[in-house]
C-alpha cells in the first residue's frame, strides 16, 4: 500500500522513465489501474495473482478488504497519473476513404502460419476491424487442407493473453528496446575481436528461411559463436535417422496409398506437426459408404490409449518393453531383420505378430508400419527397415532432407551448452522464441546454474518464465499473429507468416532480435523477410530457379531444401521493390504458401549394420513399471500452459482438465495399492517427484504415463497446476525410464475430468459402469466391415426407432432451409480441435478447475468418450455431442419464458435475453447439451479480452442457459449473401466451427432439404441413426455408426469388442 | 346418559373439548394467550427465529450478489435444495387447507381446534415455498416474466411448461388460503377488539374485525361466505400438489415421467402437513396448557390420517418400482435401480425408515396417545418428506439417459443457510402468529363445548 498519495511522480519505488516507455509501447485499448502495475513492480503482480485463471473469472474468491484497499488506491494514482501524461496531440479522423475490402462487420480473412516447435501449419486467420479472432485451416496449405489442430485454435487466446510478458526488461526492472541494443551491441563487438567466442545462441526448432539465412548470418561473422538447440518435446526421430540411413532423414507417410498400417505406439494422427494431413488421409481411406464398402486396416499396438489407436480396427496393449520385442519379432517376421530370436511372452501377442505381419506382406508396397518418435531408436530403426523390406519405401513413406534447419540432437546440443556455461566460457546468451531450459531441461543438466555465470543472458520470448527471471535481459516478443516471419510445414512447403495486428504489447520478433545485433537494429521483419523473399521468387510467386537452384547444402548445413539459400542473391530482375516481385509476393501471402517448396523425396539406402545393431539392442523385459513421458495432447511441452482454452480442454482419453496425472491401469494400480487421486511418489534411480494417480483403462499394465508441461513455477494462471515430471527426466532418459518404484503418499489430489469422475468418492468404478451401460443403450452403436458387406442395414435393423406420426402433432413442415448435421463416427478420433474451436468462435468462457469439479464445464460441443468390451483392454469410442436441435425438442416445451423456441429451419433456438435461468431445460434434455452461467462466467473486466470475442455472438451474462446453435450467426451471414447476390446458398458452401476445423471431416453440417448438400447424402447412408431416436426426439444431429475392418484371422482374440449388433 | 357398559363397548372416543368448560371460560382461555403480558420464553423463541431467519437474508444477499452458483446445482443436476424445499414446503401446506376446507365440509367437528392454527401454518409454508422458485433462478429479478402481463415486449409466458402451471397453482392456493384465514378470524379480531384493555390493539384488532357486531345478518353472510371458499378451497387441495407433480411428470427424465405422481404427491404432501401440524402442536399445547382443547382425540385423528397417507405415499414407491421393471425400459429400470444400489442409496434407505417403517408404529393406540410418540413418528416424517423430494429430484437427474454426462450433486453450505433459513422464517412468522392472534378459533371453540349445539352434535353416537 505505498501508492495512494494520488501523487504523480512523488513515487521514489516507480521508475517514470520505465512507465513512460511502457506507455509508448503499448498499443491498443490497454489500461492500466497503477503506477506499479505498469512499471510491473512485484508487489502488484503478486496483488494481481490469482488462483484462478483471469480468463475464467473465479467469482466466488470475492474481493478482499486489502484488495479492495489496494484497487481503490490504484485508482487514486490513476487519477493523478492522468493528470501529468501529455494527451496526445495527433489529430484523429474517421475514413474519408473507405479502405478497400474493410467493410464494417464483415470480416477479413489472411492466410499465414502458425507454428508448434517451428513447424508450420497453414492458416486462416479472421480478422474483425483489425483484430484477429478466429483460426481456420488453409485449404490450399499441405499441412492443414482446411483443418487445424487444437494449438492453432487456441492461438488467438495467447495473442491476447493478458499474462503475456509486455516489456523489456532488465534484471527484472522495465527497460528500453533503445537500451537493449546498445548494450547487447556494445557486448557483441567486445567479443568480435575474439571472433564470436564466448557467444552463444539457443533456439528451438528452426525451420524459418529468413532466420536461418540471419543466423548463419550471424556465425559468419562470429565464426566462434556456437548455435545451440532445445527442444523438449523433439523425439528421437533424428536420433534414429542418423542411425538407420547415417544422415538424418524425415520420414513423411502418405496414408492415402497404404491399406494396412501399423501403428507401435505412434500417434501420428493426432500428435505431431503432420497430424491433420496425415488423419485426413488415413480417414479417406475408410468412410464406408453404401456404394463404397472398403476401408484400410489400422494395428495398434501401443502402451498406452492415444487418439490413433481408438479408431484402430485392432488395438494391442504392451508396455514398452513388450512393444520393443514385439517390433524386433515384427521385423524378424517380415524379413527386415535377421534371425527369428525374438520370443514373445503373451500367446495374444504372438498370435497377433502372425496376422500382422502376414497381412503386411500380402500387401507390399500398400502398407506402412509407423513407429513412435518418442520410442527407443531401436524400435525406429527397425520400423525403418521393416518398411524398407515391405517395398514402401518411396510409396507410403518418403525420405526427404530433413525440414528443420541444421538439425541436431537437442538433448546433446544443449548438454554442449550447459558444460559450457559452468566452465564459464559462455559470455552472451541469447535465447530466442520462448525456449525455458530453466523448466525443461533435462535433469542431470545444471542449466539454470549455468546460466547464472552467463555474463549477459537474453530472453526472449512471449512469456516471462522460469528461465527469464535468471536472465539479465528480458525481450518480450511478439505473436505470430502480430509478426512477419516464414515457416516450413511438416512437408517443407514454406508458408509466409503476415501479421494480422500491430504487436499489442510493441513486441519483437526474433528475426528483429537478430537483425539488431547485426548492426540493423531499425529493420522491421517485413523488410526483412520480404527482403530475403525478393531475392527467391519469381513473377509467379514460385521460387525463381535461376537463384534458387534446388537447395544448397553448405558446410554448416543451412539449406537443403528449396527455398533455401546460403547467400543472399544480388538483386536481379526479380528483387524487391519491382512490381513482378510485387505481384508474386502479394500471390504467396494470398494463398498462404511457397508454391513448389515440397522437400522432394531422395532416396534412403538403410544400412544393415544399423538394424542388427538396433535388433542387438533391444532386451529382454525388464522388471517393474515403465515411466513413459509424453508431451501433453493439451499443453504439449508446457508452452501452452498459460492458455485457459487448453487447459480446459479435456485430455482426449482421460477427460481430464487443468491438470496432469500420474496415469496406471486398473491392474497395476490395484497392485501397487494406489488409488484414483491418491498422491503418490513416483522415485527414478534416486529422483522424485510427487504426483496424483489417474486411473487409465487402455493403458498396458506396468506402464505409467505421465505428460509433460505441467509443474510450471512461473507460467501465471497455471503456476502449480499438475505435477513437473522434468525432475525425473534425464538427457539419458528422455521418454522413459524402466524399473520405477511408485509408493503411496496418502491424500488426495482432487483431478477435474469432465466425464464419469465421482464428486463424492474418487473411484473409477463409475467410468466402468457408464461404459458398460452406454453399450447397452447403444449410445454408440458399432460394428464390422463384414456385417456391413453382408447387410448395409444392420445398424438401422438393430433398434426400433418411432415412427414419424407417432404425434399428438400436425408434422411441422420446413419448407425452406432444414439445418442438420451428420458426425461420423467412424474417423473421429477424438482430436478435440472441434471442441477449441467452438470455443473460440462462440466465445464460450472458460470455468476454471474448480467449476470443473463441480460438473459446471462450458464447452457447447464436448466429446464424449466411452469403453467397449473388457475394461482392461478396451476399445475406445469417441462421440462428438453438439445440440441434436431435436424437431420434437423436449427442452422447448418446459421453458416458461420461450426462451428457448423452434426456428422455422429446424434450428433450437437459445434466446438468451428471455432466459430467466429456470435450467428445466436442461434438466429436460436427454442429451445433457445445455449448458448455465451458474456464476459470471465471461471475464468482462480484462480490456485485452474484449478483442478476443466474435463480435457475431453474444457474450452471455450469469444466470442464463446456452448452447449449441449450429452457428447461427455462420448460417445468417450465408443466408444474407446469398439475399444480396441473389442466389440460393451454394451446397456445402457453410461450415460450422467444428466441422471446419476437423482433420477428418467428420462432421458435416448443411441444409436436409437439398439433395446436393453432402450432409442429406449422408443421412441418407445405411448407417446414420439418431442418438436415442427411441426417444422421438427426431435429432437433426444423427451418426454415422463406427465401422471397423477386422482382420478374421484374428477373430476371437478380442472377447467383447463386436456384439450385439450381428 | 348412556349407560356406564354402553360406553365401554364404544371404542374409546375422547372428547374434543375436555369437560368443565363453558362458552366464557373457553373465550377466557385462548384470549388470555394473546392479551397476558409477552411471557419470556416466547422472546428467546421468537430471537432464535429471529436469527435463523436472519441466516436466510445473509444466503439470499450472497445468492443474489454472485448467481446460484454458489450451491451444489452442475450439468446434469440442475435442481437442488431449492426445488427439494419448494415441494417439501408446498407439501406441508396441504395440511392446513385440507383441515379446514375438506373437514369442514365432511363435518368433522373436532377440526375446529386445530384450524385456525393449521391455516397460519399453511400460509407460512406457502410463503417459504413460494420464495424458491424465485431464488432458483438464474435471473431472479426477472420472476415476473412468468406472469401473463401485458408488455412491450409483446410476449406471453409458455403456456406448455408446468412452471407456468405451478405459478398459477401455487399463487392461487397462497390467495385463497390466505383470505380463508382471514375471514375465519373476523369474528375473533372482533372478541379481542372487545376484549383488549390497550388502545393501540383496540384498534389495530379493530380493523381487523372490519366492524364486526355480531348480529345475524354478520353471522349469515359469514358463514355463507366461509361456506363458498372451503368449497373454492377444496379442489385446491387436490390441485396444486399434482400441478407440483406435473413439474416432473411432464418431463422426461426417468423417475420422473410417471402419472402416479398426481396422486402419489398428494397423498405425501397431507402426509407431511399432518406431520408439521403435530409437530408444532405437541410443544404448544403442552406451552400454552391448550390440552383441554387440543386433546389426545385430535392428536390420535391426526395420527390416523397420516398413517393412512403414508400407506398411500409408500403404495406409490412401491409402483413407481413396478412400472419400471414393467415398462421394459432399460433407462427407467437403470434409474430405480440405481436409486437402491448407485451413490444415494443411503437416501433410499434413509428415506424407508422415515416413510415406510416409523409411520407403521401409529398402529398402535400406544403410540397415537403419547404425544412424545406422535412427536418422534412426526418428526420421522418430516424428515422422511424432505429426502424423498430430494430422491426424487436428485437422484433422476444425476445419471439419466447418456452415461457420459453421469454427474453427482451435493449441497453447499449456502444451500444448508438457504434451507434452515427458512425454518427461521417459518418460526418467526409463527411466534408472531401465536403472540398476537388467537391460535384457536373462539368462536368455533364456543359451539362445541358441552352444552352447545355443536357441543351436543358431537356426543351422538357414529
Amino acid at each position: 500500500m505505498d501508492n495512494h498519495q494520488g501523487k504523480c511522480g512523488a513515487e521514489p519505488s516507480v521508475d517514470l522513465e520505465a512507465v513512460r516507455e511502457r506507455l509508448r509501447t503499448k498499443k491498443g485499448p490497454e489500461f492500466w489501474r497503477s503506477l506499479d502495475e505498469l512499471a510491473a513492480a512485484p508487489g502488484f503482480q503478486e496483488m494481481l495473482h490469482r488462483e484462478f485463471p483471469r480468463h475464467a473469472s473465479e467469482w466466488t474468491d470475492g474481493v478482499s478488504r486489502r484488495g479492495f484497499l489496494q484497487l481503490a488506491s490504484a485508482s487514486l494514482a490513476l487519477a493523478g497519473l492522468t493528470a501529468c501524461t501529455r494527451q496526445p496531440t495527433e489529430v484523429i479522423v474517421p475514413y474519408v476513404k473507405q479502405p478497400e475490402q474493410l467493410v464494417p462487420g464483415r470480416p477479413l480473412f489472411f492466410a499465414t502460419a502458425l507454428t508448434v516447435s517451428g513447424l508450420g501449419l497453414g492458416v486462416l486467420a479472421e480478422s474483425h476491424q483489425g483484430r484477429p479472432t478466429k483460426i481456420e485451416g488453409n485449404p490450399d496449405h499441405p499441412a492443414s487442407l482446411g483443418a487445424t489442430d487444437v494449438f492453432a485454435q487456441a492461438a488467438v487466446l495467447t495473442l491476447y493473453d493478458p499474462e503475456r510478458s509486455q516489456t523489456v526488461l532488465q534484471s527484472g526492472r522495465p527497460a528500453t528496446w533503445g537500451g537493449f541494443v546498445s548494450e547487447a551491441n556494445g557486448a557483441l563487438r567486445a567479443l568480435q575481436a575474439l571472433g564470436g567466442d564466448g557467444l552463444r545462441l539457443l533456439t528451438g526448432t528452426v525451420t524459418s528461411p529468413t532466420l536461418a539465412a540471419q543466423i548463419q548470418g550471424l556465425l559468419q561473422k562470429y565464426p566462434k559463436a556456437r548455435w545451440h538447440r532445445w527442444e523438449p518435446a523433439a523425439g528421437n526421430a533424428h536420433a534414429a535417422a542418423v542411425r538407420a540411413f547415417g544422415r538424418p532423414l524425415a520420414a513423411r507417410y502418405d496414408f492415402t496409398r497404404a491399406k494396412v498400417v501399423v501403428t507401435l505406439g505412434s500417434d501420428m494422427l493426432a500428435e505431431g506437426p503432420g497430424a491433420v494431413r496425415y488423419a485426413r488421409d488415413f480417414t479417406d481411406g475408410r468412410r464406408v459408404r453404401r456404394d463404397h464398402a472398403e476401408m484400410n486396416r489400422l494395428y495398434a499396438v501401443e502402451s498406452f490409449p492415444t487418439p490413433t489407436g481408438s479408431i484402430a480396427d485392432h488395438r494391442l496393449q504392451l508396455s514398452p518393453p513388450q512393444l520393443e520385442a514385439f517390433a524386433l519379432a515384427l521385423a524378424q517376421a517380415v524379413g527386415a531383420a535377421g534371425g527369428t530370436g525374438a520370443t514373445l511372452a503373451d500367446p495374444k501377442a504372438e498370435k497377433w505378430l502372425q496376422a500382422v505381419a502376414t497381412d503386411l506382406k500380402a500387401n507390399p508396397g500398400a502398407s506402412l508400419v509407423v513407429a513412435d518418435e518418442y520410442g527407443s531408436p531401436a524400435v525406429q530403426v527397425l520400423v525403418h527397415a521393416i518398411n524398407q523390406a515391405l517395398g514402401n519405401a518411396g510409396r507410403t513413406v518418403v525420405y526427404t532432407e530433413p525440414v528443420a534447419v541444421d538439425p541436431v540432437d537437442p538433448v546433446q546440443s544443449l548438454a554442449e551448452l550447459v558444460n559450457d556455461m559452468n566452465a564459464g566460457r559462455v559470455d552472451v546468451l541469447l535465447m530466442l522464441d520462448g525456449v525455458n531450459p530453466v523448466y525443461s531441461a533435462p535433469a542431470d543438466l545444471p542449466f539454470a546454474a549455468g546460466l547464472k555465470k552467463v555474463r549477459v543472458a537474453i530472453h526472449h520470448g512471449l512469456f516471462e518464465d522460469e528461465t527469464s527471471g535468471y536472465c539479465r535481459w528480458h525481450l518480450n516478443a511478439a505473436h505470430e499473429l502480430e509478426s512477419w516471419g516464414d515457416a516450413r510445414a511438416f512437408d517443407g512447403t514454406v508458408s509466409i507468416l503476415q501479421p494480422l495486428i500491430e504487436p499489442l504489447y510493441g513486441g519483437r520478433t526474433a528475426i528483429e532480435v537478430l537483425a539488431a545485433l547485426s548492426d540493423q537494429p531499425d529493420a522491421t521483419s517485413y523488410d526483412l523477410v520480404r527482403g530475403y523473399w525478393s531475392t527467391r521468387l519469381n513473377a509467379g510467386g514460385n521460387l525463381d530457379k535461376t537463384t534458387d537452384p534446388g537447395g544448397v547444402t553448405t558446410a554448416l548445413g543451412f539449406g537443403t531444401l528449396p527455398g533455401t539459400m546460403t547467400q543472399p542473391v544480388a538483386a536481379t530482375a526479380t528483387g524487391a521493390g519491382t512490381a513482378a516481385f510485387e505481384a508474386a509476393f502479394r500471390r504467396v501471402l494470398h494463398t498462404g504458401l511457397v508454391p513448389n517448396t515440397q522437400a522432394p523425396p531422395v532416396s534412403a539406402v538403410i544400412q544393415g549394420a544399423a538394424v542388427q545393431q538396433a535388433a542387438g539392442e533391444i532386451a529382454a523385459a525388464a522388471p517393474g513399471v515403465t515411466l513413459l513421458f509424453r508431451p501433453d495432447p493439451t499443453i504439449y511441452d508446457g508452452r501452452f500452459a498459460s492458455n485457459a482454452w487448453l487447459q480446459e480442454l479435456p485430455k482426449p482419453i482421460s477427460k481430464l482438465t487443468w491438470d496432469n496425472a500420474l496415469m496406471l491401469s486398473p491392474k497395476t494400480a490395484q497392485r501397487l495399492k494406489l488409488e484414483m487421486e491418491e498422491m503418490a511418489e513416483v522415485n527414478a534411480s534416486g529422483r522424485k517427484i510427487r504426483a496424483a494417480v489417474w486411473i487409465q483403462p487402455g493403458l498396458a499394465d506396468d506402464t505409467a504415463l505421465l505428460h509433460l508441461g505441467y509443474g510450471r513455477q512461473n507460467a501465471g494462471k497455471a503456476t502449480g497446476a499438475g505435477f513437473n515430471a522434468y525432475p525425473l527426466r534425464t538427457s539419458q532418459t528422455q521418454w522413459s525410464i524402466p524399473g520405477v518404484e511408485l509408493r503411496s503418499l496418502g491424500g488426495r489430489y482432487p483431478l477435474a475430468s469432465t466425464q464419469n469422475h465421482h464428486l463424492l468418492e474418487p473411484g473409477w468404478d463409475e467410468m466402468k459402469l457408464a461404459s458398460e451401460e452406454a453399450e447397452r443403450r447403444e449410445v454408440i452403436r458399432h460394428g464390422t466391415l463384414d456385417q456391413f458387406r453382408k447387410n448395409p442395414n444392420f445398424i438401422q435393423e438393430a433398434r426400433e426407432k418411432p415412427a414419424a406420426d407417432e404425434t399428438l402433432y400436425p408434422k411441422y413442415p420446413y419448407p425452406g432451409h432444414a439445418w442438420g448435421m451428420s458426425i461420423d463416427l467412424g474417423v473421429c478420433t477424438g482430436c478435440s480441435s472441434c471442441v477449441v474451436a467452438c470455443q473460440a468462435e462462440n466465445n464460450v468462457p472458460v470455468v476454471g478447475k474448480e467449476q470443473v469439479l463441480k460438473h459446471r464445464a462450458m464447452h457447447w460441443l464436448r466429446i464424449d468418450r466411452y469403453f467397449s468390451g473388457d475394461i482392461d483392454e478396451p476399445t475406445i469410442h469417441h462421440q462428438p455431442v453438439p445440440c441434436m436441435h431435436c424437431e420434437n425438442a423436449p427442452c422447448e416445451i418446459v421453458c416458461p419464458v420461450a426462451a428457448t423456441v423452434h426456428s422455422d429451419e429446424g434450428l433450437n433456438d437459445m434466446v438468451y435475453n428471455r432466459c430467466v435461468g429456470t435450467r428445466y431445460c436442461s434438466n429436460n434434455c436427454p442429451y445433457k447439451v445445455r449448458r448455465f452461467n451458474f456464476l459470471r462466467y465471461s471475464d468482462r473486466t480484462t480490456p485485452v479480452l474484449a478483442l478476443l470475442e466474435n463480435p457475431d455472438v453474444t457474450v452471455r451474462m450469469r444466470g442464463v442457459m446456452e448452447k449449441c446453435t449450429y452457428c447461427v450467426q455462420r448460417i445468417e451471414e450465408a443466408k444474407i449473401e446469398s439475399k444480396v447476390e441473389g442466389r440460393p446458398i451454394p451446397a456445402n458452401w457453410l461450415k460450422t466451427a467444428c466441422q471446419q476445423a476437423c482433420p477428418t471431416q467428420a462432421i458435416v453440417f448443411g441444409d436436409v432439404n437439398d439433395p446436393a448438400w453432402e450432409v442429406t447424402k449422408l443421412k441418407a447412408e445405411p448407417l446414420n441413426y439418431g442418438l436415442l431416436e427411441e426417444l422421438n426426439t427426431r435429432p437433426r444431429t444423427t451418426y454415422l455408426a463406427k465401422l471397423r475392418n477386422p482382420n478374421p484371422a484374428l477373430a476371437g482374440l478380442e472377447q467383447g469388442a463386436e456384439h450385439g449388433h450381428a | 346418559m348412556a349407560t356406564l357398559e354402553d360406553e365401554r363397548a364404544k371404542p374409546y372416543r375422547p372428547p374434543i373439548v375436555a369437560p368443565g368448560y363453558t362458552t366464557a371460560t373457553v373465550t377466557d382461555k385462548i384470549s388470555e394467550v394473546v392479551l397476558q403480558r409477552t411471557p419470556r420464553w416466547w422472546y428467546l423463541g421468537f430471537g432464535i427465529s429471529f436469527l435463523i431467519m436472519m441466516m436466510f437474508l445473509t444466503a439470499v444477499t450472497w445468492l443474489f450478489a454472485k448467481g446460484v452458483g454458489i450451491w451444489g446445482v452442475n450439468q446434469p443436476v440442475g435442481w437442488g435444495f431449492a426445488i427439494v424445499n419448494f415441494v417439501w414446503w408446498i407439501g406441508i401446506g396441504h395440511a392446513g387447507t385440507l383441515i379446514s376446507a375438506i373437514l369442514l365440509l365432511l363435518r368433522q367437528e373436532w377440526r375446529t381446534s386445530i384450524n385456525r392454527f393449521a391455516e397460519a401454518m399453511t400460509l407460512f409454508a406457502v410463503a417459504c415455498a413460494g420464495m424458491f422458485p424465485v431464488l432458483h433462478l438464474g435471473r431472479p429479478w426477472l420472476a415476473y416474466w412468468l406472469f401473463p402481463y401485458p408488455n412491450t415486449m409483446g410476449l406471453w409466458p409458455q403456456f406448455r411448461s408446468p412452471l407456468i402451471w405451478d405459478v398459477f397453482a401455487v399463487s392461487t392456493y397462497a390467495t385463497v388460503s390466505a383470505l380463508f384465514w382471514y375471514v375465519g378470524l373476523i369474528p375473533d379480531l372482533a372478541t379481542l377488539r372487545d376484549r383488549s384493555k390497550k388502545r393501540i390493539a383496540q384498534i389495530i384488532y379493530g380493523f381487523g374485525a372490519m366492524g364486526w357486531r355480531g348480529s345475524a345478518a354478520h353471522w349469515h353472510n359469514y358463514e355463507t361466505a366461509y361456506l363458498l371458499l372451503a368449497g373454492l378451497a377444496t379442489p385446491l387441495v387436490v390441485s396444486v400438489h399434482t400441478v407440483v407433480s406435473f413439474d416432473f411428470a411432464i418431463g422426461i427424465v426417468p423417475g420422473w415421467h410417471a402419472t402416479i405422481f398426481p396422486p402419489y404427491f398428494v397423498a405425501g404432501a397431507i402426509y407431511a402437513g399432518f406431520a408439521m401440524v403435530l409437530t408444532l402442536t405437541i410443544p404448544l399445547r403442552a406451552a400454552f396448557g391448550l390440552q383441554d382443547f387440543i386433546t389426545l382425540r385430535h392428536l390420535q385423528n391426526m395420527g390416523k390420517v397420516m398413517l393412512a397417507t403414508g400407506l398411500i405415499v409408500v403404495y406409490g414407491y412401491a409402483m413407481e418400482f413396478f412400472f419400471a421393471w414393467y415398462s421394459g425400459h432399460h433407462v427407467e429400470q437403470f434409474t430405480f435401480w440405481n436409486r437402491v444400489t448407485g451413490p444415494y442409496k443411503y437416501y433410499w434407505f434413509s428415506l424407508l425408515l422415515c416413510n415406510l417403517l416409523a409411520p407403521q408404529a401409529l398402529w398402535l393406540r400406544k403410540v397415537r396417545t403419547s404425544p412424545a410418540r406422535l412427536f418422534i413418528v412426526a418428526m420421522f416424517v418430516n424428515a422422511g418428506m424432505w429426502i424423498e423430494r430430494f430422491v426424487i429430484v436428485v437422484t433422476s437427474l444425476h445419471r439419466d439417459f447418456l452415461p457420459s454426462s453421469w454427474g453427482m450433486y451435493r449441497g453447499t453450505m449456502w444451500d444448508w443457510m438457504t434451507f434452515i433459513g427458512t425454518l427461521g422464517l417459518f418460526l418467526s412468522l409463527l411466534f408472531l402468529f401465536i403472540r398476537f392472534l388467537p391460535m384457536i378459533s373462539i368462536f368455533e371453540m364456543r359451539t362445541i363445548v358441552p352444552g352447545t349445539r355443536g357441543g351436543e352434535y358431537t356426543e351422538v353416537p357414529r
